[in-house]
């Protein structure tokens, strides 16, 4: 069988009170093509079906999306991984608020990000060279700065949901971690203080939701415990 | 209908690696600046550089010295890179670099704590004389990544203002030819609005996307390059296409030169490590327009890989897992993804993918946009600048060599953003533009808004790309490529009557795809006329009619003039502040 | 860093911290009542009173009362945030009523023990 049933997410703000599920017959060729792909075709047959993408393939972090039930990345998700009974349901980032059809408003996710304060901070003068930086502690960074902020992870997690607010969520988190473990960093007393309180660090129930969907192999879960046993060896 | 408009004193198009660099210079100014950008900036295309960033930093081998990493730079462009401009690069390089370092970025490091450095194409100690250097800063293979979030985390602690998801429709000149801002379209609600500007940053990167198969991001569709070719202005070396040695074989998707720094090397369908035939002394690591070359050599003369024979495999299996995994880990991510291969234990399929453009927007070291006048000397574009790989100041010649667009963005970003903060500073006065010099800036919006009928984007498109494709490939001849440029001829009319079926105002990505489609013309339409007018063979440019270099005629830039469709000729600068001429070689490697 | 005031400690390490103590006291302590039902199988009233009139008992008991209503404060305090995150006054109501009767139950509790 080569035709792919797929089941789409559509949402126009002008035109639908109400987003409603489109059906599509989408023809592959017997092709295990990226979903990315698949969308590429529906775009042709529809051009009012909106969806983000860039670099495709893996590094932009542009087109998270809900692919029957799992957040993922469309351009590096290959049919052969998602598709059940020959069926593909696509449906936006969950807990995020929609702009149009697969399309979502995310700037809470990157309000929190932006929260952590994502950059170096170091108060010693600056060297003529680099700052020396051993391999060892090189290596502490691996696994953290790789993040892509495709919000896969955030939008799977439960408790992002309920506090987007509040909660920095996985990927804001697994990047102040970034910051903490970077033996150039200066701020790490600050950078705490600021991660103290019950909803910023402590929503994190560990389910792991975001490792399991997470692109890129990270791992926010193990950060958010390092995190929080810096802020317990800091307190004690 | 009325236009809301806003007004800064620097717009800067584009949120990759150049935009971001000079934006963090003029945030960290104070002066009014936003950064106007189709993409969230980290989505920017900057975001897939692999291998590094390439730079004498001295870190590798404490005796390197700018002026080797020069001279490769201008080897590699085959002597059409301007020499002041790659003196410039390579002698301010080291503190832009150091600068990346002091903001975070995270590069892997030797044992003594500096920035490690890989071995790249091209790079050679003491003038050509010393062998391979190793001269590429990297952060694994996803130093592109590395950079760009340092960037942007950068201009985020520097209150940079963003206009992210908005889309730069066309430049708006003023009475006097100066460029004063641009229409500007948010994309989330379809508003357009008038942004002017006392300086206008062009940092749009390359159209890759004008080839059907290129390693290049879905957004590389050179609108920074339309915008100015439709405002009139010219392009410089628009022949000058890099095809990338490795890119995935069928998905396009690249694979970094340093693999083949780390010891990876190409082999035929007999096992063959056939670069030691072509290069024997820099063998894998020659320029990229020699490899690429030789891989189509090989296929052509049927020692290609493959059922059709079609590609050659990039060996990595004998360096080991635990090299993979420390230096190359995105590079077994893409390859299990893209290619089914793990290259700890099979070779990756590759084949030369079009990736970067070496031409664009003439420009100086300090980012200022040239045209020339009646008598074809060299006149400032008011109001323009440009950066990045939209940009030709230029470094990279006829060749760009691995590891040095990186060290272009940063360098000449921040170039453009000091010259604009000094420029404004002691103040700038254009005439406004009229409401006339506005509508005509509208036009081809309000084209499409209108358009009724007519043929598919996405099918024109395609059509583009296989145009390109098959007469402006590695290897190049008079009469495909008057095909070629008759087709495309034919497809700018078609285009121009071409049907946007979707009107809607809410985040409409057909439309964004409309506007492209114009500027991936414009740019095809410059590539075909200069390649076909260049009669010679030089650095990416290789003509089976003009087999040979032809300095007598051609050592000169070429200069393309969008209301004529004419190809003139611009003076290459061979003469650099510090240091002696290099003069123009055979280049071998 | 975000603000509260109703949450038992003040910080959210600090509620962490009590409720992964609060929660060891607990198992342990149901451990030993489960042990000693298991190992007293004819238990008549006596015996029974006779275990909770011993001091080190009632410590162990009222440590185990205290541990579970911080337990239930942090526990239920951090479900009214997420579930009633949008109800501003009916979370409040909700945790006044959630802490009063923490309150209540283990001032009985305390007058279980000690008052017979």
């Amino acid at each position: 069988m080569s035709t792919l049933q797929v089941s789409l997410y559509r949402y126009n703000p002008e035109t639908d009170s109400a987003p409603y599920m489109q059906e599509f017959q989408i023809d592959t060729q017997g092709r295990d093509l990226m979903v990315l792909n698949v969308l590429e075709l529906i775009k042709e047959q529809d051009s009012t079906m909106v969806y983000r993408r860039s670099c495709r393939e893996g590094v932009c972090g542009s087109d998270g999306m809900n692919m029957n039930g799992k957040n993922g990345l469309a351009c590096v998700t290959p049919l052969s991984d998602v598709v059940r009974n020959n069926k593909l349901v696509l449906r936006p980032l969950p807990g995020l608020p929609v702009i149009r059809d697969l399309v979502v408003d995310m700037g809470i996710f990157y309000r929190q990000y932006e929260r952590i304060q994502p950059y170096l901070q170091n108060d010693d003068p600056t060297p003529a060279i680099e700052r020396l930086q051993s391999p060892e502690d090189r290596d502490k960074l691996d696994g953290l700065y790789e993040c892509i902020l495709c919000a896969c992870c955030s939008s799977s997690c439960p408790s992002f949901w309920w506090n987007p607010d509040k909660f920095v969520g996985p990927a804001g988190l697994l990047q102040s971690y970034r910051f903490l473990a970077d033996s150039r960093d200066t701020a790490t007393r600050d950078r705490l203080a600021d991660l103290e309180d019950p909803f910023s660090v402590f929503r994190c129930r560990g389910i792991m939701n975001c490792v399991s969907v997470c692109p890129k192999g990270l791992n926010p879960t193990r950060a958010i415990g390092k995190i929080r046993e810096m802020l317990l060896t800091n307190a004690t | 209908m009325s236009m809301r408009s806003l007004t800064f004193d620097a717009i800067i198009i584009g949120g990759g690696g150049s935009g971001l660099r000079a934006a963090l210079e003029l945030a960290k100014s104070g002066k009014k600046t936003a950064v106007l950008s189709k993409v969230f900036p980290t989505r920017s295309h900057t975001v897939s550089a692999q291998g590094g960033i390439t730079c004498a930093i001295a870190s590798a081998d404490p005796n390197d010295d700018w002026r080797w990493h020069m001279y490769d730079t201008v080897k590699g462009g085959d002597y059409i890179t301007d020499q002041d401009a790659a003196e410039y690069m390579c002698s301010e390089g080291p503190k832009s670099v150091f600068e990346l370092e002091h903001m975070g970025l995270p590069f892997s490091r030797f044992d003594n704590g500096r920035i490690y450095q890989r071995p790249f194409g091209g790079q050679s100690k003491d003038f050509g004389k010393g062998g391979q250097a190793a001269r590429t800063c990297a952060a694994a293979d996803r130093t592109g990544h590395a950079l760009l979030h340092t960037l942007y985390q950068n201009n985020l602690k520097n209150n940079t203002t963003f206009l992210n998801e908005w889309y730069a429709v066309d430049l708006v000149k003023n009475a006097n030819n100066d460029v004063v801002g641009c229409i500007a379209m948010c994309i989330e609600t379809g508003e357009v609005v008038h942004v002017k500007s006392k300086a206008t940053v062009l940092a749009t990167g390359g159209a890759g996307r004008i080839y059907a198969s290129t390693t290049n991001a879905l957004i590389n569709t050179g609108d920074g390059i339309g915008m100015a070719l439709r405002a009139g202005f010219p392009m410089q070396d628009m022949e000058m296409w890099q095809f990338h040695p490795t890119g995935i074989y069928g998905a396009g998707v690249l694979v970094t030169e340093g693999c083949r720094g780390e010891g990876g090397y190409l082999v035929n369908k007999d096992g063959e490590r056939f670069m030691e035939r072509y290069a024997p002394n820099a063998k894998d690591l020659a320029g990229r327009d020699v490899v690429a070359r030789s891989m189509v050599m090989e296929i052509l003369e049927g020692r290609g890989c493959g059922e059709k024979g079609d590609h050659v495999y990039l060996k990595l299996d004998h360096l080991g897992e635990e090299v993979l995994g420390k230096r190359l880990p995105g590079i077994v991510e893409l390859s299990k993804t893209f290619a089914a291969a793990d290259p700890a234990k099979e070779p990756i399929p590759v084949v030369p993918t079009c990736h970067y453009m070496m031409g664009g927007i003439p420009t100086n070291v300090h980012g200022q946009a040239i045209m020339q006048d009646a008598d074809g000397k060299d006149q400032i574009i008011n109001g323009l600048f440009a950066c990045g790989e939209a940009a030709c100041v230029s470094v990279h010649g006829a060749n760009r060599l691995g590891g040095n667009s990186l060290l272009d963005l940063v360098v000449f970003g921040r170039a453009a953003g000091m010259y604009i903060e000094g420029a404004l500073n002691e103040g700038i006065d254009y005439l406004d533009a009229s409401q006339s010099d506005i509508d005509s800036a509208l036009a081809r919006m309000n084209r499409w808004n209108e358009s009724g009928n007519g043929e598919s984007i996405p099918a024109l498109r395609a059509e583009l790309q296989d145009i390109m494709q098959t007469s402006f490939g590695v290897f190049r001849q008079e009469d495909h490529m008057q095909e070629g440029v008759k087709k495309l001829a034919d497809l700018r009319g078609r285009i121009a009557e071409a049907h946007l079926p979707d009107k809607s105002n809410a985040f409409n990505t057909a439309r964004v795809e409309a506007l492209e489609l114009d500027n991936l013309m414009e740019v095809a339409e410059a590539t075909a006329i200069s390649a076909l007018e260049r009669k010679e063979s030089r650095g990416a440019h290789s003509r089976y009619d003009y087999p040979d270099r032809d300095d007598a005629n051609w050592l000169k830039h070429s200069i393309y003039f969008p209301l004529e469709k004419r190809l003139g000729k611009r003076d290459v600068n061979f003469k650099p502040k510090t240091v002696d001429t290099f003069e123009p070689k055979v280049r071998t490697y | 860093m975000v603000t509260n005031i109703t949450n038992p400690g003040r910080s959210g390490l600090a509620d962490w911290l009590i409720q992964r103590v609060s929660a060891v006291i607990l198992a342990l302590y149901t451990l030993f009542i489960v042990g000693y039902l298991l190992f007293n199988p004819g238990l008549d009233y006596i015996a029974w009173s006779g275990l909770f009139s011993q001091a080190w008992m009632r410590i162990f008991s009222l440590l185990a009362f205290v541990s579970l209503a911080a337990h239930a404060w942090v526990g239920l305090w951090i479900v009214t945030t997420d579930y009633l995150n949008k109800w501003v006054g009916i979370r409040l109501a909700v945790q006044t009523f959630i802490i009063l009767a923490v309150f209540v139950f283990l001032v009985w509790g305390i007058q279980v023990l000690w008052g017979a």
